[in-house]
């Protein structure tokens, strides 16, 4: 603030500016808020995630660690520099943006390279490529665009096609040119920044000092918020009977980075502005109760019993017992939460990052006092999810300042205080036995977990119900008795991550399975076979399912698991003689999920409809997080009706505009608000046969603003100009509501949880260095169920990002809070760290999925850690029990392996 | 108490290099990109802000011999350090100093200047004993960190883990340091004495990095150990330098980093390992009581200390194997 401004003169995109800046200042912020050139993201400032990549005279640096003083004179070049050429081109045409947030800094990297290696292999790609990370599609598909651009390459022609090809993502363009609007992109003239002012450890209380002094020392006018401002009730949670969490705590903070007080201004003010310096108090406390109302911090658990486990494991002929340690998993999306809130007359709008805009929308009405529809939700494209964006961090906040204010208000997390603040992936500390007869045959299972949900409840019961639900695998298993406990601590928060605790469980039980297999002489591949859930078997749950694909799954194993165990002998064999300290092992792990919520409802309403003047439109209110459902569900739609993908307009997510899809979690978008998405096309075809007075054979074709149809006997059309439109504008439209047919469970766990499962199971292959303890994946092939397949192109994009995820769980990612609040000490795999993925999709029908179709989403990860755990038993004998496999704790289950 | 060295919060480490002194340039030789001369007020907002960008050495060394100052070059440690919008003066950057670009190889031995960033080190054609830190070049973060970071900022920053650190005690590397009062040159183990702890005087900055014609012999081999590809700090790494005469070790130079506050020499194995046979053999020499005492590993995150002292000794192994033209 202090810092007198100078002109200093560069040129952006072959643009020449004079500006006036303070010259330390990065010039990503130069460029984002002084240019408005919001296409260049921001996910770290640090260096750490390569996401403001730019090119500075050619040559790429990120934005954010180069001060504007350096760049007088230069010449910069962002992504809305890049016309939409081949680069471009070829990552819409391979699916290479998912969320699209690493997108620009991906292009730029590549641009760099491709000006001097036109042709690059993978490795010189991959090398390239290395400073940019991506947390949504594991790199491949990256990779494989930026090896293979060529001008002038013809767009694949899917006219007319709509359920099974490889569309390329509807809303794919924005992503690559760098007009997308995250949540840090918006900001309407006259907005203030907000700020948070956050605990430095916890348990602690605290008291304000003088805050209107502290105001009124400041460089200009601050706007102080602490909870007492709240006119709601200051609470929330994404499940309401659970719900504990403050927007701004009250005197009392539970965990580290806990908000208790915002401040808001002019940018340059609050920028400027020290909170090291807030006038607070902090007392550390002793206590070890986080609620007064949760004894022995526990906040649920989930049971989920049937048959006699104990009994069944006495006459096992093979038992395995065990225990897994996981840490904290951050979901270090390249996008730190962020947003922006404003006044439309009476009505508060927020455009924010969210998976779940109408969760948003009923927590922010309550913390502020306000009626559900005096509150509107616009979900700004979200820079990446996986769980954490479900619930509310900023809306609130920001909320609280623009009403109170009446200005638009605007919020942008640090990366540190995004890490600190927002949900993780639980810890588990699990115990497991596990029997099997003399034929290999699974007949008892007990497990034990303790998941550390933090100081809120977050989404602890869902983690506690689902994880004994799908603890046996996708596995027969008669007897069994698995107790999954949400304990509280005072320490960051667990709510939803991909999976919702079952890929802990899984990595216990599939790395038991492979003890079961050892000592009953069975391949371990056939092992799971023997073993695996057939149509008609019931589940733990005492749910007879049909579809079941996992045999499927495990059988189109089969030849890859032979070539990969070949290929490891021969490399050992090679390795032994050549004296060297490599060692290559295979394994394999399978998955099962259920799609929705557990036992609850979780309906999705989806509208489809045609204006008088012809336009088709999709009211979609599925909040595609990157996954892809603003296509998936159109595909689906397109499919029932009858018209082709290319004429739909999406509508929507808008909470004014969309009605409810539920929120994006829980693998449930493509087969719930498919569903409906189908039910509505079906629906809106029926009318117009109807008014046509055809029957359902009929083609329908839409044609400047006239539905003609036809049939073998001949053709009518409807002048859609001639129809009345209804109160939402169309002249003919349906609206449908899909609510999965599901029963709650008993004390016992029985019941029927979900109506729909996916499948899959992975192997890995890795070489283990025996005297450093690295490993290195080298290969993984992963055949999922999927009943059907929308769109293959994305559903390999998921199996390749869910494997990232789960190499990343398996080999390198731990959050330690106050410790790796940063994208250099909490790891995530880059481009050179992804083996080769072999994706096998297969289609085994579901009875309720639209189509057959079932959920992929949280499926792909699962299997992906015990995998490669097993396969670094198979290659030398270390079984790691406490995660990540970092090299030191390889090497010591290495040793003890020897001893 | 000296010149106001920036202490980091935190370290960018072998990922981040640069820092207090370190330079953003992609090219190799003048003009220099982006410096004050024809290209707006520069100097002029450079001293209403408290941001100095000088052209030439004695404008830089006067605005030193003004007072506390942070020194800035590449900006790769110093913006990653901070979460505030921009760098904070009084700031000097040194990017605009011709001078202080590029690398010379002159009589005197290699002078590379403060303001040489490691992409310079990547592309400049240098003798044998540098693969080691061309080798740590490529490892320093991302291609973008490179093309902005200085390897005298990775000296400056004085992290644990700095990459370069390891392959300059290995050449043997002096410090040339500059102030009003004039020029003199320490060897780079004296330079840094701590953790992010390096011995600058009050109005003194560092000029060049140099490597005398003593530590130019033979050829190098830097390892380096994390637990990802690209983007990591180091567990542990080693640089080597050997030189072979009549097929015996001559000369010898092993250095580790990441396993000591500051990175240092095996000077013990070192004195072994000289006159025996450079060939297969020659790693069986290596054993642990030579190396363990000169390091003090820490437990942290990314691995316990005894494995460090392990991953250090076989690494030193590994890199001679390699020297010595048997693979692994």
């Amino acid at each position: 603030m202090n810092r007198s401004l100078t002109t200093l003169n560069l040129r952006v995109n072959g643009t020449a500016h004079a500006l006036p800046v303070a010259p330390g200042r990065r010039l990503s912020e130069v460029l984002r808020e002084d240019l408005a050139l919001r296409g260049t993201k921001v996910g770290c400032d640090a260096g750490d995630c390569g996401a403001c990549t730019v090119l500075l005279d050619g040559a790429p640096v990120c934005a954010c660690l180069t001060p504007i003083a350096q760049v007088a004179g230069r010449d910069v070049t962002t992504v809305e520099g890049l016309a939409r050429g081949a680069l471009q081109q070829t990552f819409l045409r391979h699916g290479a943006a998912q969320c699209g947030i690493c997108t620009p800094g991906m292009l730029m990297a590549a641009t760099a390279l491709l000006a001097h290696t036109p042709q690059p292999s993978r490795a010189q790609a991959e090398a390239a490529l290395g400073g940019v990370l991506c947390r949504c599609t594991g790199y491949t598909k990256i990779i494989d665009a930026v090896c293979d651009v060529r001008d002038g390459a013809a767009a694949p022609d899917f006219t007319g096609q709509s359920v099974g090809a490889p569309l390329p993502r509807l809303d794919g363009g924005p992503k690559v040119d760098g007009s997308e609007i995250y949540g840090a992109d918006a900001c309407p003239e006259g907005t203030l920044l907000v700020r948070a002012v956050r605990a430095p450890s916890a348990p602690a209380r605290f008291q304000f000092g003088d805050l209107k002094a502290w105001q009124a020392a400041q460089a200009g006018p601050v706007e102080v918020f602490t909870a007492a401002d709240i006119p709601g009730e200051n609470r929330f949670g994404t499940i309401p009977p659970f719900a504990d969490q403050p927007a701004l705590a009250e005197r009392h903070a539970r965990l580290r980075g806990e908000a208790v007080a915002l401040v808001a201004g002019e940018p340059a003010v609050i920028e400027a502005l020290d909170l090291a310096a807030f006038p607070i108090t902090w007392e550390k406390t002793d206590e070890t109760l986080v609620h007064a109302n949760r004894a022995d911090n526990l906040l649920i658990t989930g049971r989920v019993r049937c048959g006699d486990a104990q009994a069944a494991l006495e006459r096992a002929t093979y038992v395995a017992s065990g225990d897994m340690a996981t840490p904290y998993i951050e979901h270090a999306y390249i996008e730190p939460e962020a947003g922006v809130a404003w006044m439309d007359g009476n009505t508060l709008v927020i455009q924010a990052c969210t998976q779940a805009p109408v969760m948003d929308r009923d927590g922010t009405a309550t913390v502020l006092g306000l009626p559900p529809d005096k509150v509107r939700i616009i979900p700004a494209a979200a820079g990446g999810g996986f769980g954490s964006k479900l619930d509310l961090s900023l809306q609130p906040l920001i909320g609280l300042v623009a009403l109170k204010t009446g200005r638009p208000a605007r919020m942008i997390y640090s990366r540190a205080e995004s890490m600190a603040s927002t949900t993780k992936r639980h810890p588990a500390e699990m115990t497991a036995r596990i029997g099997a007869d003399a034929r290999g045959r699974i007949c008892g299972m007990v497990f034990d977990g303790a998941f550390n949900t933090g100081a809120y409840a977050s989404w602890g019961p869902t983690v506690a119900g689902r994880v004994p639900v799908h603890a046996s695998g996708p596995y027969f298993t008669p007897d069994y008795h698995a107790e999954a406990h949400a304990q509280h601590s005072f320490s960051a928060i667990s709510g939803a991550f991909r999976g919702f605790g079952v890929p802990q469980a899984a990595i216990l039980q599939e790395t038991l399975y492979d003890d079961l297999a050892l000592q009953a002489g069975i391949d371990r591949l056939q092992f799971r076979r023997i073993n695996a859930l057939q149509d008609g078997q019931k589940t733990v749950c005492g749910q007879a399912l049909q579809g079941v694909g996992i045999s499927a799954c495990l059988e189109a194993l089969e030849t890859p698991w032979a070539a990969a165990l070949e290929r490891a002998e021969a490399g050992n064999a090679a390795a032994a003689a050549a004296g060297s300290a490599l060692r290559h092992g295979v394994g394999v792990a399978s998955c099962w999920y259920g799609c929705g919520n557990t036992g609850l409802p979780n309906p999705s309403t989806v509208r489809v409809g045609i204006t008088p003047d012809g336009a088709l439109r999709l009211h979609q209110g599925a909040t595609d997080i990157g996954q892809g459902s603003n296509t998936v569900i159109t595909q689906i739609c397109a499919e029932a009706l009858g018209l082709p993908v290319a004429q739909f307009t999406l509508i929507g997510p808008d909470t004014a505009l969309t009605p409810d899809c539920g929120k994006t979690s829980a693998s449930r978008q493509t087969y719930v608000t498919g569903k409906a998405a189908y039910q509505a096309g079906a629906a809106l075809r029926a009318a117009i046969l109807s008014l046509g007075n055809m029957g359902p054979e009929a083609q329908i074709t839409l044609e400047n603003g006239v539905l003609i149809l036809r049939d073998g006997a001949g053709e009518r059309r409807v002048n859609l100009g001639d129809i009345a439109p209804d109160a939402n504008g169309y002249a003919i439209a349906a609206e449908e509501t899909y609510d999965p047919p599901t029963t709650g469970l008993d004390a016992d766990g029985q019941g029927a949880p979900y109506a729909v499962y996916g499948y899959g199971a992975q192997i890995a292959e890795v070489t283990v260095d025996t005297v450093l303890g690295t490993v290195k994946a080298t290969r993984m092939t992963a055949a999922h169920d999927l009943g059907r397949v929308i769109n293959p192109q994305l559903a390999e994009g998921q199996v390749q990002g869910g494997i990232a995820q789960g190499l990343g769980m398996a080999l390198m990612e731990e959050f330690i809070p106050g410790r790796t609040e940063n994208l250099h000490d909490y790891l995530i795999p880059t481009t050179g760290d992804m083996p080769q993925i072999d994706t096998i999709l297969l289609e085994v029908p579901d009875p309720e999925g639209p189509l057959g179709a079932k959920g992929l989403g949280e499926h792909v990860l699962i299997p992906t850690a015990p995998a490669i755990l097993n396969a670094i038993r198979h290659a030398c004998g270390a079984r790691v029990t406490s995660l990540p496999a970092l090299p030191h704790r390889v090497l010591a289950a290495i040793r003890e392996a020897k001893a | 108490m000296g010149l106001s060295l920036y202490i980091g919060k935190r370290s960018t480490g072998g990922g981040g290099a640069a820092g207090a002194i370190s330079h953003n340039s992609s090219v190799d030789s003048p003009p220099v990109p982006g410096a004050p001369s024809g290209h707006g007020a520069v100097g002029d907002f450079v001293q209403a802000s408290g941001y100095y960008r000088p052209e030439t050495m004695a404008e830089a060394l006067r605005v030193l011999a003004g007072g506390p100052t942070t020194i800035a070059a590449g900006c790769t440690d110093l913006l990653a350090a901070t979460q505030r919008r921009a760098l904070e003066g009084p700031v000097l950057d040194i990017t605009g100093v011709g001078a202080l670009h590029g690398i010379e190889i002159t009589a005197d031995g290699v002078r590379i200047g403060a303001a040489t960033t490691w992409s310079n080190v990547v592309r400049t054609d240098l003798p044998p004993a540098f693969n080691m830190l061309r080798q740590a070049a490529v490892e320093v973060g991302s291609v973008q960190i490179q093309n902005a970071a200085t390897v005298a900022g990775n000296i400056c920053n004085a992290s644990p883990a700095a990459d370069g650190v390891p392959c300059l005690l290995a050449l043997d590397a002096e410090v040339e340091l500059s102030s009003l009062a004039g020029v003199r040159r320490v060897p780079l183990g004296a330079f840094i004495t701590g953790v992010r702890q390096v011995d600058l005087q009050a109005g003194e900055m560092v000029t060049a990095l140099w490597v005398p014609p003593s530590g130019m012999g033979g050829t190098s081999r830097f390892l380096k150990l994390g637990a990802r590809r690209y983007l990591v700090i180091s567990i542990a790494m080693v640089a080597a330098r050997l030189v072979v005469e009549k097929g015996c070790v001559a000369q010898i130079a092993i250095a580790v980093g990441a396993c000591s506050a500051v990175a240092t020499r095996l000077t013990q194995l070192e004195e072994a390992l000289i006159g025996l046979p450079a060939n297969a053999t020659l790693c069986r020499a290596v054993s642990d009581d030579l190396i363990l005492p000169a390091l003090a590993p820490i437990d942290d995150i990314r691995a316990d200390g005894q494995y460090r002292a392990h991953a250090a000794a076989e690494l030193v192994r590994r890199a001679l194997r390699d020297l010595t033209g048997e693979a692994l």
